[in-house]
Protein backbone atom coordinates (compact mmCIF):
# COMPACT_ATOMS: atom_id res chain seq x y z
CA UNK A 1 0.00 0.00 0.00
CA UNK A 2 1.40 3.47 -1.23
CA UNK A 3 1.23 5.83 1.77
CA UNK A 4 3.00 9.35 2.19
CA UNK A 5 4.61 10.51 5.17
CA UNK A 6 6.48 13.52 6.62
CA UNK A 7 9.43 13.39 9.26
CA UNK A 8 10.73 12.52 11.43
CA UNK A 9 7.63 11.11 13.09
CA UNK A 10 6.51 9.66 16.25
CA UNK A 11 5.97 6.50 17.84
CA UNK A 12 1.89 6.53 16.83
CA UNK A 13 2.87 6.98 13.31
CA UNK A 14 5.57 4.15 13.22
CA UNK A 15 2.63 1.42 15.29
CA UNK A 16 0.67 2.30 11.73
CA UNK A 17 3.30 1.01 9.21
CA UNK A 18 3.45 -2.02 7.83
CA UNK A 19 5.76 -4.84 6.72
CA UNK A 20 5.37 -4.42 2.32
CA UNK A 21 3.95 -0.74 2.91
CA UNK A 22 5.51 1.54 -0.25
CA UNK A 23 6.17 4.57 1.21
CA UNK A 24 6.86 8.60 0.39
CA UNK A 25 9.08 10.14 2.80
CA UNK A 26 9.20 14.37 3.10
CA UNK A 27 11.19 16.20 5.32
CA UNK A 28 14.55 16.51 7.03
CA UNK A 29 16.92 13.11 7.71
CA UNK A 30 20.28 12.61 8.68
CA UNK A 31 23.18 10.26 6.88
CA UNK A 32 25.20 8.00 9.13
CA UNK A 33 27.69 4.64 7.87
CA UNK A 34 30.17 3.16 9.45
CA UNK A 35 32.85 5.58 11.00
CA UNK A 36 30.01 8.18 11.51
CA UNK A 37 27.85 5.13 13.74
CA UNK A 38 31.02 4.19 15.32
CA UNK A 39 32.17 7.74 16.19
CA UNK A 40 28.50 8.52 17.59
CA UNK A 41 28.81 5.37 19.55
CA UNK A 42 31.91 6.09 21.10
CA UNK A 43 30.95 9.36 22.33
CA UNK A 44 27.98 8.35 24.08
CA UNK A 45 30.24 5.57 25.66
CA UNK A 46 32.27 8.10 26.86
CA UNK A 47 29.40 10.61 28.27
CA UNK A 48 29.39 12.89 25.21
CA UNK A 49 26.15 14.07 23.58
CA UNK A 50 25.02 13.28 20.41
CA UNK A 51 25.32 15.81 17.10
CA UNK A 52 22.03 15.93 16.22
CA UNK A 53 18.56 15.44 18.27
CA UNK A 54 17.74 11.55 18.09
CA UNK A 55 14.67 11.77 19.72
CA UNK A 56 12.61 10.32 16.51
CA UNK A 57 15.31 11.24 14.12
CA UNK A 58 15.34 9.11 10.64
CA UNK A 59 18.88 8.01 9.54
CA UNK A 60 19.60 6.70 6.15
CA UNK A 61 22.65 4.49 5.83
CA UNK A 62 24.38 6.26 3.12
CA UNK A 63 27.42 7.85 1.80
CA UNK A 64 26.97 10.13 -1.72
CA UNK A 65 29.46 10.69 -4.34
CA UNK A 66 30.57 14.36 -4.50
CA UNK A 67 27.82 16.79 -6.05
CA UNK A 68 28.31 18.30 -9.29
CA UNK A 69 27.96 21.71 -9.26
CA UNK A 70 24.56 23.21 -8.71
CA UNK A 71 23.23 20.28 -7.18
CA UNK A 72 22.62 19.29 -3.73
CA UNK A 73 24.30 16.11 -3.47
CA UNK A 74 25.46 13.23 -5.82
CA UNK A 75 24.43 9.31 -6.28
CA UNK A 76 22.79 8.72 -2.93
CA UNK A 77 21.60 5.32 -2.99
CA UNK A 78 21.33 2.90 0.57
CA UNK A 79 24.50 0.99 1.55
CA UNK A 80 24.39 -2.71 3.76
CA UNK A 81 22.54 -1.86 6.75
CA UNK A 82 24.35 -5.43 8.54
CA UNK A 83 27.45 -3.19 9.43
CA UNK A 84 25.56 -0.94 11.48
CA UNK A 85 23.97 -3.63 13.24
CA UNK A 86 26.10 -3.16 16.40
CA UNK A 87 25.48 0.39 17.33
CA UNK A 88 22.04 0.38 16.08
CA UNK A 89 19.98 -1.02 19.08
CA UNK A 90 21.79 1.78 21.30
CA UNK A 91 20.32 4.39 19.46
CA UNK A 92 16.72 3.29 18.92
CA UNK A 93 16.59 2.64 22.91
CA UNK A 94 17.75 6.63 22.85
CA UNK A 95 14.70 7.04 20.36
CA UNK A 96 15.80 6.67 16.81
CA UNK A 97 12.71 6.45 15.22
CA UNK A 98 13.71 5.01 11.31
CA UNK A 99 16.76 3.18 9.88
CA UNK A 100 16.93 3.30 6.00
CA UNK A 101 19.33 0.92 4.29
CA UNK A 102 19.14 -2.53 2.72
CA UNK A 103 19.45 -5.36 3.30
CA UNK A 104 19.23 -8.16 6.28
CA UNK A 105 19.49 -7.16 10.12
CA UNK A 106 20.55 -9.11 13.05
CA UNK A 107 17.95 -10.22 15.81
CA UNK A 108 19.08 -7.84 18.20
CA UNK A 109 18.24 -5.11 15.96
CA UNK A 110 14.86 -6.64 15.38
CA UNK A 111 14.30 -6.78 18.91
CA UNK A 112 15.12 -3.08 19.15
CA UNK A 113 12.71 -2.24 16.30
CA UNK A 114 10.22 -4.36 18.23
CA UNK A 115 11.01 -2.73 21.96
CA UNK A 116 10.80 0.89 20.97
CA UNK A 117 8.50 0.90 17.73
CA UNK A 118 10.89 1.64 15.17
CA UNK A 119 11.00 0.94 11.36
CA UNK A 120 13.46 -0.49 8.82
CA UNK A 121 12.75 0.54 5.45
CA UNK A 122 14.63 -0.79 2.32
CA UNK A 123 15.36 1.93 -0.36
CA UNK A 124 16.29 0.64 -3.59
CA UNK A 125 20.04 -0.64 -3.94
CA UNK A 126 22.14 0.10 -6.62
CA UNK A 127 19.26 3.35 -7.44
CA UNK A 128 21.87 6.03 -6.15
CA UNK A 129 20.69 8.34 -9.76
CA UNK A 130 17.19 8.22 -8.96
CA UNK A 131 17.41 8.62 -5.28
CA UNK A 132 19.13 11.84 -5.55
CA UNK A 133 16.48 13.32 -7.29
CA UNK A 134 14.35 13.36 -3.91
CA UNK A 135 16.93 14.86 -2.10
CA UNK A 136 16.71 18.57 -1.99
CA UNK A 137 19.00 19.64 -0.05
CA UNK A 138 22.33 18.36 1.69
CA UNK A 139 24.35 19.83 4.28
CA UNK A 140 27.32 18.56 6.74
CA UNK A 141 26.56 18.76 10.56
CA UNK A 142 29.08 16.54 12.10
CA UNK A 143 32.24 14.62 11.50
CA UNK A 144 33.33 16.56 8.06
CA UNK A 145 37.21 14.73 8.54
CA UNK A 146 34.92 11.24 7.22
CA UNK A 147 34.44 13.00 3.77
CA UNK A 148 31.56 10.92 2.35
CA UNK A 149 31.39 9.19 5.66
CA UNK A 150 30.38 12.62 7.35
CA UNK A 151 26.59 13.03 8.94
CA UNK A 152 24.58 15.09 6.60
CA UNK A 153 21.31 16.91 7.38
CA UNK A 154 19.04 15.99 4.39
CA UNK A 155 16.00 17.93 3.03
CA UNK A 156 14.07 15.28 0.90
CA UNK A 157 10.74 15.10 -0.36
CA UNK A 158 8.79 11.82 -1.75
CA UNK A 159 11.71 9.94 -0.82
CA UNK A 160 10.96 6.26 -1.79
CA UNK A 161 11.06 3.58 0.57
CA UNK A 162 9.87 -0.14 1.24
CA UNK A 163 8.99 -0.95 5.44
CA UNK A 164 11.06 -4.02 5.71
CA UNK A 165 10.52 -4.85 9.44
CA UNK A 166 7.76 -3.42 10.92
CA UNK A 167 7.11 -2.13 14.93
CA UNK A 168 5.62 -6.06 15.12
CA UNK A 169 8.74 -7.40 13.86
CA UNK A 170 7.42 -8.67 10.71
CA UNK A 171 10.25 -9.00 7.87
CA UNK A 172 9.85 -8.79 4.46
CA UNK A 173 12.99 -9.91 3.93
CA UNK A 174 11.73 -13.09 5.26
CA UNK A 175 8.00 -13.59 3.98
CA UNK A 176 8.30 -12.32 0.44
CA UNK A 177 10.86 -14.96 -0.31
CA UNK A 178 8.69 -17.78 0.17
CA UNK A 179 5.84 -16.06 -1.61
CA UNK A 180 7.95 -16.54 -4.88
CA UNK A 181 10.09 -19.75 -4.22
CA UNK A 182 9.45 -22.78 -6.50
CA UNK A 183 11.23 -26.10 -5.74
CA UNK B 1 57.59 -3.34 -30.94
CA UNK B 2 55.57 -0.54 -30.77
CA UNK B 3 55.48 1.97 -28.07
CA UNK B 4 52.72 3.06 -26.13
CA UNK B 5 53.31 6.15 -24.04
CA UNK B 6 51.89 6.03 -20.19
CA UNK B 7 50.24 9.38 -21.13
CA UNK B 8 47.64 7.33 -23.49
CA UNK B 9 47.49 4.69 -20.57
CA UNK B 10 46.69 7.66 -17.87
CA UNK B 11 43.87 8.93 -20.07
CA UNK B 12 42.09 6.27 -21.66
CA UNK B 13 42.09 4.63 -17.63
CA UNK B 14 40.48 8.20 -16.56
CA UNK B 15 37.47 7.81 -19.03
CA UNK B 16 37.37 4.41 -18.42
CA UNK B 17 36.72 4.91 -14.87
CA UNK B 18 34.21 7.60 -15.69
CA UNK B 19 32.48 5.80 -18.42
CA UNK B 20 32.17 2.86 -16.43
CA UNK B 21 30.34 4.39 -13.59
CA UNK B 22 27.69 6.33 -15.21
CA UNK B 23 26.99 4.07 -18.40
CA UNK B 24 26.30 0.11 -17.93
CA UNK B 25 27.47 -2.42 -21.19
CA UNK B 26 24.83 -2.97 -23.59
CA UNK B 27 25.10 -6.35 -22.29
CA UNK B 28 23.66 -5.69 -18.67
CA UNK B 29 21.04 -3.06 -20.07
CA UNK B 30 19.53 -6.32 -22.07
CA UNK B 31 19.36 -8.58 -19.24
CA UNK B 32 17.41 -5.87 -17.05
CA UNK B 33 15.42 -5.01 -19.81
CA UNK B 34 14.24 -8.70 -20.52
CA UNK B 35 13.71 -9.48 -16.34
CA UNK B 36 11.76 -6.31 -16.53
CA UNK B 37 9.12 -8.21 -18.91
CA UNK B 38 9.51 -11.77 -17.12
CA UNK B 39 9.69 -10.56 -13.34
CA UNK B 40 6.62 -11.86 -11.54
CA UNK B 41 6.49 -9.97 -8.52
CA UNK B 42 4.16 -6.69 -9.12
CA UNK B 43 7.11 -4.85 -6.12
CA UNK B 44 10.03 -6.23 -8.18
CA UNK B 45 8.58 -5.19 -11.60
CA UNK B 46 8.49 -1.79 -9.95
CA UNK B 47 11.91 -2.26 -8.32
CA UNK B 48 13.52 -3.19 -12.38
CA UNK B 49 11.51 -0.45 -13.60
CA UNK B 50 12.91 2.15 -11.18
CA UNK B 51 16.54 0.56 -11.85
CA UNK B 52 16.12 1.12 -15.65
CA UNK B 53 14.72 4.67 -14.90
CA UNK B 54 18.15 5.00 -12.28
CA UNK B 55 20.71 4.27 -15.30
CA UNK B 56 18.72 6.83 -18.06
CA UNK B 57 19.48 9.45 -15.20
CA UNK B 58 22.59 8.48 -14.78
CA UNK B 59 23.42 8.70 -18.35
CA UNK B 60 21.75 11.99 -18.78
CA UNK B 61 22.40 13.70 -15.75
CA UNK B 62 25.92 12.45 -15.63
CA UNK B 63 25.02 11.36 -11.65
CA UNK B 64 26.77 7.56 -11.16
CA UNK B 65 24.36 4.74 -10.89
CA UNK B 66 25.16 3.83 -7.90
CA UNK B 67 26.77 5.84 -5.36
CA UNK B 68 29.24 3.20 -4.45
CA UNK B 69 31.30 3.70 -7.39
CA UNK B 70 33.82 1.06 -6.08
CA UNK B 71 37.62 0.15 -5.79
CA UNK B 72 38.76 0.08 -9.15
CA UNK B 73 39.83 -3.29 -10.44
CA UNK B 74 42.23 -2.82 -13.64
CA UNK B 75 42.80 -6.10 -15.57
CA UNK B 76 45.65 -5.27 -18.28
CA UNK B 77 46.29 -7.46 -21.30
CA UNK B 78 49.96 -6.35 -22.36
CA UNK B 79 51.22 -7.73 -25.86
CA UNK B 80 54.84 -8.82 -25.06
CA UNK B 81 56.23 -6.67 -28.38
CA UNK B 82 54.73 -3.58 -26.56
CA UNK B 83 57.76 -0.93 -24.88
CA UNK B 84 55.73 1.43 -22.30
CA UNK B 85 57.93 4.90 -22.17
CA UNK B 86 57.48 7.74 -19.71
CA UNK B 87 57.30 6.14 -16.56
CA UNK B 88 56.03 3.49 -14.86
CA UNK B 89 52.81 1.08 -16.42
CA UNK B 90 51.42 0.59 -12.40
CA UNK B 91 51.85 4.43 -11.93
CA UNK B 92 50.62 5.30 -15.07
CA UNK B 93 47.36 3.40 -14.30
CA UNK B 94 46.59 4.39 -10.74
CA UNK B 95 47.58 8.14 -12.21
CA UNK B 96 44.55 7.11 -14.68
CA UNK B 97 42.39 6.37 -11.56
CA UNK B 98 43.37 9.01 -9.36
CA UNK B 99 42.05 11.74 -12.39
CA UNK B 100 39.26 9.97 -13.11
CA UNK B 101 37.85 9.63 -9.76
CA UNK B 102 38.77 13.32 -8.95
CA UNK B 103 37.64 14.87 -11.65
CA UNK B 104 34.68 12.30 -12.79
CA UNK B 105 33.15 13.27 -9.08
CA UNK B 106 32.97 9.56 -8.12
CA UNK B 107 33.35 8.40 -4.28
CA UNK B 108 36.42 7.56 -2.71
CA UNK B 109 35.96 4.62 -1.12
CA UNK B 110 39.83 3.33 -0.15
CA UNK B 111 41.01 3.61 3.22
CA UNK B 112 45.04 3.43 3.68
CA UNK B 113 45.48 0.75 5.63
CA UNK B 114 42.80 -1.96 6.75
CA UNK B 115 43.24 -0.91 10.44
CA UNK B 116 43.58 2.34 10.42
CA UNK B 117 41.04 3.45 7.97
CA UNK B 118 42.33 7.03 6.99
CA UNK B 119 41.13 7.51 3.24
CA UNK B 120 43.86 8.14 0.17
CA UNK B 121 40.90 10.96 -0.66
CA UNK B 122 41.48 9.98 -4.81
CA UNK B 123 40.75 6.22 -4.34
CA UNK B 124 43.58 4.86 -5.37
CA UNK B 125 45.48 2.52 -4.90
CA UNK B 126 43.98 0.35 -7.72
CA UNK B 127 43.39 -3.43 -7.98
CA UNK B 128 45.70 -4.06 -10.77
CA UNK B 129 46.13 -7.36 -12.66
CA UNK B 130 48.71 -7.87 -15.36
CA UNK B 131 48.61 -10.82 -18.17
CA UNK B 132 51.48 -10.47 -20.60
CA UNK B 133 49.81 -11.62 -24.11
CA UNK B 134 50.64 -12.32 -27.38
CA UNK B 135 51.00 -8.78 -29.68
CA UNK B 136 51.39 -5.47 -29.49
CA UNK B 137 48.39 -4.07 -28.46
CA UNK B 138 47.58 -3.49 -24.60
CA UNK B 139 44.46 -3.95 -23.78
CA UNK B 140 42.35 -2.43 -20.70
CA UNK B 141 39.90 -3.71 -18.61
CA UNK B 142 38.44 -1.26 -15.89
CA UNK B 143 36.06 -3.12 -13.22
CA UNK B 144 34.77 -0.50 -10.82
CA UNK B 145 33.65 -2.84 -7.85
CA UNK B 146 31.17 -2.26 -5.06
CA UNK B 147 31.74 -3.76 -1.76
CA UNK B 148 27.75 -4.72 -0.60
CA UNK B 149 28.11 -7.43 -3.67
CA UNK B 150 31.91 -7.98 -2.48
CA UNK B 151 31.51 -8.86 0.78
CA UNK B 152 29.03 -11.65 0.07
CA UNK B 153 31.58 -13.38 -2.14
CA UNK B 154 33.26 -16.55 -1.06
CA UNK B 155 36.02 -19.04 -1.67
CA UNK B 156 35.39 -23.28 -1.26
CA UNK B 157 38.16 -25.35 -0.96
CA UNK B 158 35.77 -27.78 -1.76
CA UNK B 159 37.15 -31.94 -2.19
CA UNK B 160 37.32 -33.90 -5.73
CA UNK B 161 34.63 -36.02 -4.28
CA UNK B 162 32.28 -33.56 -3.92
CA UNK B 163 32.29 -33.17 -7.74
CA UNK B 164 29.73 -31.07 -9.69
CA UNK B 165 27.08 -31.71 -6.78
CA UNK B 166 29.21 -30.21 -4.47
CA UNK B 167 29.97 -26.95 -6.72
CA UNK B 168 26.49 -25.97 -7.33
CA UNK B 169 25.55 -26.74 -3.58
CA UNK B 170 28.37 -24.00 -3.11
CA UNK B 171 27.35 -21.50 -5.44
CA UNK B 172 23.85 -21.61 -4.48
CA UNK B 173 24.68 -21.26 -0.81
CA UNK B 174 26.79 -18.20 -1.36
CA UNK B 175 23.76 -16.59 -3.14
CA UNK B 176 21.45 -17.58 -1.01
CA UNK B 177 23.62 -16.33 2.00
CA UNK B 178 24.26 -12.59 0.13
CA UNK B 179 20.26 -12.39 -0.43
CA UNK B 180 19.12 -8.66 -0.16
CA UNK B 181 22.91 -7.27 1.01
CA UNK B 182 24.22 -7.81 -2.61
CA UNK B 183 21.36 -5.58 -3.97
CA UNK B 184 19.89 -8.67 -6.48
CA UNK B 185 19.33 -8.94 -9.46
CA UNK B 186 23.16 -10.31 -9.20
CA UNK B 187 25.60 -11.28 -11.47
CA UNK B 188 27.53 -14.23 -10.30
CA UNK B 189 31.12 -15.07 -11.13
CA UNK B 190 32.37 -18.01 -10.73
CA UNK B 191 35.92 -19.46 -10.95
CA UNK B 192 36.48 -23.40 -10.30
CA UNK B 193 39.70 -25.05 -10.43
CA UNK B 194 43.36 -23.02 -10.26
CA UNK B 195 44.48 -22.84 -6.91
CA UNK B 196 42.78 -20.87 -3.71
CA UNK B 197 44.22 -17.12 -5.21
CA UNK B 198 43.81 -18.77 -8.90
CA UNK B 199 39.66 -19.45 -8.20
CA UNK B 200 39.18 -16.09 -7.22
CA UNK B 201 40.45 -14.19 -10.04
CA UNK B 202 39.21 -16.44 -12.43
CA UNK B 203 35.89 -15.60 -10.62
CA UNK B 204 36.58 -11.51 -10.68
CA UNK B 205 37.35 -12.22 -14.84
CA UNK B 206 34.22 -13.82 -14.93
CA UNK B 207 32.49 -10.76 -13.91
CA UNK B 208 33.93 -8.94 -16.90
CA UNK B 209 32.41 -11.09 -19.31
CA UNK B 210 29.69 -10.39 -21.25
CA UNK B 211 26.04 -12.04 -19.89
CA UNK B 212 25.23 -13.10 -22.73
CA UNK B 213 28.50 -15.01 -23.78
CA UNK B 214 27.97 -18.20 -21.93
CA UNK B 215 31.12 -21.23 -21.59
CA UNK B 216 33.07 -22.79 -24.52
CA UNK B 217 32.55 -25.96 -22.26
CA UNK B 218 29.50 -27.80 -23.10
CA UNK B 219 28.68 -29.30 -18.93
CA UNK B 220 30.03 -25.96 -17.82
CA UNK B 221 27.64 -24.02 -19.91
CA UNK B 222 24.96 -26.83 -19.05
CA UNK B 223 25.78 -26.17 -15.44
CA UNK B 224 25.87 -22.27 -15.42
CA UNK B 225 22.11 -22.44 -17.06
CA UNK B 226 20.67 -24.78 -14.56
CA UNK B 227 21.92 -22.61 -11.96
CA UNK B 228 20.81 -19.22 -13.32
CA UNK B 229 17.07 -21.30 -13.19
CA UNK B 230 17.46 -22.35 -9.91
CA UNK B 231 18.59 -19.07 -8.53
CA UNK B 232 15.99 -17.53 -10.01
CA UNK B 233 13.62 -20.02 -8.08
CA UNK B 234 14.55 -19.35 -5.05
CA UNK B 235 12.07 -15.98 -4.70
CA UNK B 236 14.93 -13.26 -3.32
CA UNK B 237 14.06 -11.45 -5.94
CA UNK B 238 14.89 -7.75 -7.37
CA UNK B 239 15.88 -5.68 -4.14
CA UNK B 240 15.56 -9.06 -1.93
CA UNK B 241 12.04 -8.40 -1.43
CA UNK B 242 10.30 -11.16 -3.85
CA UNK B 243 10.42 -12.59 -7.19
CA UNK B 244 11.54 -14.37 -9.99
CA UNK B 245 14.60 -12.00 -11.03
CA UNK B 246 17.70 -13.07 -8.12
CA UNK B 247 20.33 -13.29 -10.56
CA UNK B 248 20.68 -12.15 -14.12
CA UNK B 249 23.63 -14.55 -15.24
CA UNK B 250 25.51 -16.93 -14.04
CA UNK B 251 28.98 -16.89 -15.79
CA UNK B 252 31.73 -19.48 -15.03
CA UNK B 253 35.38 -19.70 -15.53
CA UNK B 254 37.63 -23.24 -15.32
CA UNK B 255 40.99 -24.51 -15.02
CA UNK B 256 43.17 -26.99 -14.48
CA UNK B 257 43.68 -28.60 -10.47
CA UNK B 258 45.68 -30.53 -8.72
CA UNK B 259 44.66 -34.16 -7.71
CA UNK B 260 44.11 -33.17 -4.05
CA UNK B 261 41.68 -29.96 -4.65
CA UNK B 262 38.58 -29.02 -5.94
CA UNK B 263 38.74 -24.84 -5.30
CA UNK B 264 35.28 -22.85 -5.93
CA UNK B 265 35.35 -18.69 -5.59
CA UNK B 266 31.83 -17.07 -5.97
CA UNK B 267 32.63 -13.64 -6.64
CA UNK B 268 29.01 -11.42 -6.23
CA UNK B 269 28.27 -8.28 -8.26
CA UNK B 270 24.86 -6.44 -7.91
CA UNK B 271 23.18 -5.59 -11.36
CA UNK B 272 25.94 -2.15 -11.15
CA UNK B 273 28.36 -5.00 -13.22
CA UNK B 274 30.46 -2.50 -14.64
CA UNK B 275 33.27 -3.28 -16.89
CA UNK B 276 34.69 -0.66 -19.84
CA UNK B 277 36.94 -2.34 -22.34
CA UNK B 278 39.44 -0.59 -24.83
CA UNK B 279 42.37 -1.71 -26.20
CA UNK B 280 45.06 0.41 -27.31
Amino acid sequence: MDKYITIPFDKETALTLQSGDYVYLTGTMYTARDAAHKRMYETLEQGGELPFDIKDAVIYYMGPSPAREGRPIGSAGPTTSSRMDKYAPTLLDLGQRVMIGKGKRAEAVKDAIVRNGAVYFAAVGGAGALLSKSIISSEVIAYDDLGTEAIRRLEVKNFPAIVVIDSEGNNLYETAINDYKED
Amino acid sequence: MRTVHVDEIIKNVKEMCIEANHFLSEDVDAALSCAQKSEKSPLGKQILNQLRENLEIAGDDMIPICQDTGMAVVFLEVGQEVHVEGGLLTDAVNEGVRQGYVEGFLRKSVVKDPFIRENTKDNTPAVIHYDIVAGDKVKITVAPKGFGSENMSRVFMLKPADGMQGVKEAILTAVKDAGPNACPPMVVGVGIGGTFEKCALMAKQALTRPLNIRSQIPYVKEMGEELLEQINKSGIGPGGLGGSTTALAVNINTYPTHIAGLPVAINICCHVNRHCVREI
